[in-house]
């Protein structure tokens, strides 16, 4: 009999596992750790917003919803659209609500990419882009930005990176990890060069709430480029609901219908009661998402300040709750920073190597903690600083 | 009067935690620190910024005695002063911790702080009852605090995060 030396697939077996992980487990089983690691609100969702999920279960809503989404959060999610980002979309053929932005993404690569086809990624970027082009079959072409650019990518930089294969780009505005905002003149720049190479934009807006100086712009508002973009949004960052799993796609119909295809067979619908949650979220959530925001603008521009001030450049982010600051003063590696930081001053932060490798020499800092707990963060951290540096 | 966004955000931000210091709050707020020093006092000498609170459970402290009641008041309102008179003339008893005027069943709300209910007791119907104007009373006696002044009592949740997440 012969045996097989692994029944998993070469594509999960050549899948890394996220830097993140090794972190949570380095942390996991400390005392005292004061955590900036973290990636979500340090809000709890609204009362009103639970208290709608409560009520959709005690009147007995517990079963499947239309494969894309309740017709009314479509409905609700539409006029948001519109009101907050000026996008027009079809409730009822351009709007799909997903389990969480990350369930959007997969599918999205899914329903855009064939073997082989190229897809563009900033770097840093968020931990799942690049295998998620994997899982979809593609090649992930990374491009590192530039902190002097506020790690922006520029037109040169993206037009650099175009080949014959290349059918997407995939852009986060206001980005995790470096919490760098696409400005409207930047988009332009951007959208004259996918639209000149015929690309699809697949744009990660998950934190388009959380844009601090300027109003958040969509890509797809730009002129001609509706019907070549992915709208990813969801409701875990702006509206604290991280743990619901709920996000939504909006798309040009021939994409959208596309997208749904791979969603019903996966996913069927979102969860039930989220969705209900969600509802009274868009109706009655927003004075929550102001005053959510301009705290985390408090605590923002508390921190980057104080970074800088102890030695940590960091640029201004201008949105999401990130800072991410440059440790090259301490001559360590971002990982080596991280683990140290950890073990000596029990301040957790991520190491900017896991965001790709644009991210080596900074690390992910999240100021969606309390200010107790930043000003004891920024005690410890320059303590350590000064024992570290050169 | 007329205030900027930062200088409301001050405000926010004070009622929150007045702890924070000049420094802090003018890196949170991107004023210089002289600015937030100078627009503290002013506030404070308009009476914007009027004192700066601790909210204590004291329940949770030991041998401490302490009853609150709500009074609803009805008021004969006088020509001329209206109601201010007369809440004047209940608002100067140290025991009085507040006094709103009221549309709807009654006129004046009193919150009224002391040692037992006895004490309240008495000064109900030694000292507010027999002022002139006062028609009649009605004493709530507050048995237990949930929530006072925005802050849940007892709610001390945990943050719930994991500590490292993407």
């Amino acid at each position: 009999m012969t045996t097989k030396t692994s029944y998993v697939s070469k594509s999960v077996e050549k899948l890394k596992p996220s830097g993140i992980r090794k972190f949570f487990d380095l942390a996991a089983g400390m005392e005292g750790v004061i955590s900036l690691g973290v990636g979500e609100p340090d809000f709890v969702t609204s009362w009103t917003v639970r208290e709608a999920a409560i009520l959709s279960l005690e009147q007995g809503y517990t079963s499947y919803t239309a494969n894309a989404g309740l017709f009314d959060l479509r409905k609700r999610i539409a006029d948001y659209m519109n009101s907050r980002y000026q996008l027009t979309y079809d409730p009822a053929h351009e709007i799909i609500v997903t389990v969480g932005a990350s369930q959007a993404l997969d599918i999205s690569l899914r329903a855009l990419v064939d073997q082989g086809d190229e897809v563009i990624i900033v770097e840093p970027g968020f931990v799942s882009y690049v295998p998620l082009v994997e899982l979809a079959g593609g090649v992930a072409v990374t491009v590192k930005t530039k902190p002097e650019n506020g790690f922006n990518l520029t037109a040169e930089e993206l037009e650099a990176a175009i080949t014959d294969k290349t059918k997407a780009v995939l852009l986060c505005s206001p980005n995790n990890p470096t919490g760098s905002v696409l400005e409207k003149d930047d988009l332009i720049e951007l959208a004259e060069v996918i639209k000149r190479h015929d690309l699809a934009v697949l744009s990660d807006e998950i934190y388009s709430e959380l844009a601090y100086d300027a109003d958040h712009v969509s890509i797809a508002s730009l002129e001609g480029m509706r019907d070549r973009t992915i709208v990813i949004n969801g409701f875990s960052k702006g509206f604290a609901m991280t743990g619901w799993r709920l996000g939504y796609i909006c798309a040009p119909v021939e994409i959208a219908q596309a997208l749904l295809k791979i969603h019903q067979y996966a996913m069927m619908c979102a969860s039930t009661p989220a969705q209900f949650a969600a509802i009274e979220a868009l109706d009655k959530g927003m004075e929550d998402v102001t005053e959510m925001k301009r705290s985390y603008r408090h605590r923002r521009h508390y921190f980057v300040d104080s970074l800088n001030e102890i030695g940590l450049e960091c640029h201004t982010p201008g949105g999401a709750f990130y800072a991410f600051p440059s440790i090259r003063k301490t001559g360590l590696s971002s990982e080596e920073f991280a683990e140290k930081l950890l073990l000596e001053e029990k301040v957790a932060v991520v190491p900017g190597n896991v965001f790709g490798k644009g991210g080596e020499g900074f690390i992910r800092c999240s100021y969606a903690s309390s200010m107790e707990q930043l000003q004891e963060a920024v005690k410890r951290l320059k303590r350590f600083v000064e024992n570290h540096s050169n | 009067m007329q205030l900027r966004d930062w200088e409301l955000d001050l405000l926010r931000v004070l009622q929150k935690d007045s702890r924070l210091t000049y420094e802090d709050l003018s890196k949170m707020l991107q004023v210089t620190k002289e600015e937030v020093e100078e627009t503290v006092t002013r506030m404070e000498k308009d009476h914007i910024l009027v004192r700066y609170n601790s909210v204590v459970d004291w329940s949770k402290v030991e041998g401490h005695e302490g009853v609150t009641a709500m009074i609803d008041v009805k008021v004969a309102p006088k020509r001329g002063v209206g109601f201010d008179e007369v809440a004047q003339r209940i608002y100067r008893y140290k025991e009085v911790k507040s006094v709103y005027l009221m549309s709807g069943a009654y006129d004046l709300s009193v919150t009224v702080e002391g040692r037992t209910m006895n004490e309240v007791a008495n000064f109900v119907s030694d000292k507010l009852s027999t002022i002139d104007s006062v028609l009649s009373t009605t004493t709530h006696f507050q048995l237990k605090k949930y929530k006072h002044d925005g802050t849940i009592f007892g709610d001390y949740e945990e943050d719930k995060r994991i500590v490292v997440s993407p």
